[in-house]
């Protein structure tokens, strides 16, 4: 494997600030965040919740535009880009994983793993295939034809991380994806995560769990839309198997 | 994503409410299927009306002559003879728009065979008066020149009276039959022309020769024709001139001043029977017209149901979003849904429509005429309307914001 942190940085992120005004009140939900994350990082943002670190991670996502400042996904400036091209980016380049999942009810797992595919203009049968390999990938590949309400917790979530590995995105966003299940399953879940960040894929976090942030390379303390604290760290499971 | 993958998300969406999209679908399909009975039933009528007036008689125009005047009572059409032969006569040599002119006197009279006797109209008639009202023989044949000339003693019979002295489906050509203890000799039966616009029996009458009318009926001849002149134009757009031209002649002949009123009446029986179908054609539009509102109300309910399935799937809009789905993406989506919904609604409005409007036709019996035109239309217009209205709702799912339609609780 090539190591990745030779080539330039995934994400280049310059004097970030998102503001919301209400009436006279000027609220900085991001204040001037600058953050650099190479390719193959793990990052936990972390922080007290209203401190900024959703936001944040919708702007690193393209979900969202900064008020001001720039940003570079993947070496392209992306802080200006319209609403269609932002769709492109999160559909070619990153996949998200929410804490409720937010898998397509009354659709099955399979076609839950597609959607992503269908916006990017893949062919019928190229999808099918792709989606039951994303979906054997996280374990799950006796279970194409489920029902998201036919699934448990943490089955649901192995749905979403397939979605989101199926575009072979360069990063993935995930926002608590461990709050919504019980303590075993969420250990299993950071095991998938760790897997493939094993195999090379940029992952960050948003987390308030401490367990989780355990799993990660690098930890961001997020307060009051400032970045307050950046460590490195050895990860969890390195630590054990070291 | 293209066009196959939007409609089965479409199908798929809507199948999901079955009963709601059903009942959303039921404006359009009322709105469709009453626009197409309802220009079916308009022309049914229409057709109805044509079909009553040509029975009578293609382009036809009759002339009838001038009116008595007794101490200030006037007589009425007809009641003063003022038409002559000669003017038959001139009107076939010297009006180029007349095909054909012919004289017909009538009479009532009873007609009596062995064991039976029938009251009818009894018509003396130039043999032209057949091919004026483009009528043919059931069975026998019509009688000529000749037999007018010489004053033959021969009949022609409506399936009526043939009928009623007969008995139904007998052959009579060839019996005799009397009149005033006159004996004819029944030539043919003419074919059934139904009911007048008046609603009285095209086929009680009989016909005979002019000349034996004014021989034996009549007694005598004379040189005043005590009935009508019956004149087929040309084309029916040459029934105006026609007219004009017989009203020159005829005023020419009797020698009338300019300041003089006619002393014959003119009846042109095409332009009644425009005005009769312009009655029934303005019906049909404003028939239609209200069906096209309530296709419109049914544009509504399509509006109605798309904002709520944007607000309720805003999250599902989110989540599209967040994995790809452009602007358009989500436009088309919803698009398609509507579309799917107004033109599936078309699609049994138009069958249902149908299926009425030929129901009404046969209730009525009337000719059911499927008209292509309306069922297309009619479609295009429903389709029209899922897209008019499929478009706000559209556009505002297109416009949701990523971040606050994943948080759509």
């Amino acid at each position: 494997m090539t190591d990745l942190r030779k080539e330039p940085p995934l994400v280049v992120a310059r004097h970030l600030y998102k503001t919301y005004t209400l009436g006279d009140d000027v609220l900085h939900a991001l204040a001037d965040v600058s953050l650099t994350v190479n390719r193959g990082e793990f990052v936990a943002i972390m922080g007290p919740s209203g401190s900024g670190k959703s936001t944040l991670m919708n702007v690193l996502g393209c979900l969202d535009r900064p008020t001001s400042g720039t940003y570079a996904l993947d070496g392209r400036e992306v802080s200006t880009l319209g609403r269609g091209e932002l769709a492109t980016v999160r559909n070619r380049t990153i996949g998200f994983v929410f804490q409720n999942f937010n898998l397509l009810s009354r659709t099955s797992a399979l076609e839950n793993v597609e959607l992503p595919l269908v916006y990017a203009g893949i062919p019928r049968d190229e999808r099918r295939r792709r989606a039951r390999e994303a979906l054997e990938r996280v374990g799950l590949g006796t279970r194409l034809g489920h029902r998201p309400s036919q699934l448990s917790g943490g089955q649901q979530q192995r749905v979403a991380i397939a979605r989101a590995i199926v575009n072979r995105p360069k990063i993935i966003f995930a926002d608590e994806p461990t709050g919504n299940l019980d303590t075993k399953t969420s250990i299993e879940v950071m095991h998938l995560f760790r897997e493939l960040w094993d195999e090379g894929l940029t992952l960050v976090f948003v987390t308030h769990e401490p367990d989780v942030a355990l799993y990660a390379s690098r930890v961001l303390v997020v307060r009051d839309g400032r970045v307050v604290s950046d460590v490195a760290q050895l990860p969890k499971d390195a630590v054990l198997a070291a | 994503m293209n066009v196959a993958n939007v409609l089965p998300i479409a199908f798929a969406a809507l199948w999901r409410n079955k009963t709601r999209s059903f009942l959303t679908m039921l404006g359009i399909i009322i709105g469709v299927a009453s626009v197409i009975s309802m220009v079916a039933v308009g022309e049914g009528a229409k057709a109805r009306v044509s079909a009553v007036f040509s029975g009578m008689g293609t382009n036809l125009l009759i002339v009838l002559s001038g009116s008595t005047s007794s101490g200030g009572v006037m007589g009425g059409f007809g009641s003063m003879p003022t038409l002559t032969w000669d003017d038959l006569r001139a009107i076939r040599a010297q009006a180029p728009a007349v095909r054909a002119a012919a004289a017909q006197q009538t009479t009532r009279a009873t007609l009596m065979v062995d064991d039976a006797n029938w009251t009818t109209s009894v018509g003396g008639v130039t043999p032209e008066f057949f091919e004026i009202r483009d009528w043919q023989t059931l069975k026998g044949s019509l009688f000529g020149e000749t037999d007018d000339q010489t004053g033959s003693k021969l009949i022609v019979l409506g399936a009526t009276v043939a009928g009623r002295l007969f008995g139904p489906g007998s052959d009579p050509v060839g019996r005799t039959i009397r009149i005033r203890a006159v004996p004819f000799v029944v030539l043919g039966i003419l074919e059934r022309k139904g009911q007048s616009p008046m609603g009285s029996d095209y086929d009680d009458v009989a016909y005979i020769p002019m000349r034996t009318f004014q021989n034996q009926i009549q007694g005598g001849l004379q040189k005043f024709i005590a009935g009508i002149i019956m004149v087929s134009a040309l084309t029916s757009v040459d029934t105006k001139r026609a007219q004009t031209e017989i009203t020159g002649i005829l005023r020419d002949r009797h020698h009338l001043g300019t300041m003089d009123d006619d002393d014959f009446n003119i009846r042109n029986l095409t332009e009644i029977a425009n005005a009769q179908q312009q009655g029934t054609k303005a019906l049909t539009s404003l028939l239609a017209a209200i069906a096209i509102v309530s296709l419109v109300v049914g544009g509504i309910g399509i509006m109605n149901i798309m904002l709520v399935s944007v607000t309720e799937r805003t999250r599902e809009i989110g989540v599209r979003m967040a994995v790809g789905a452009k602007p358009w993406h989500v436009l088309a989506q919803f698009m398609a849904e509507a579309l799917t919904l107004s033109m599936i609604g078309g699609m049994i409005g138009v069958v249902l429509g149908s299926s009425l409007a030929k129901l009404a036709a046969s209730k009525l019996g009337w000719s059911y005429v499927p008209r292509l035109d309306t069922a297309v239309l009619a479609f295009a217009f429903s389709a029209m309307v899922g897209f008019v209205f499929g478009l706000y709702p559209a556009r505002k799912a297109a416009r949701l914001d990523p971040i606050d339609a994943l948080r759509f609780e």
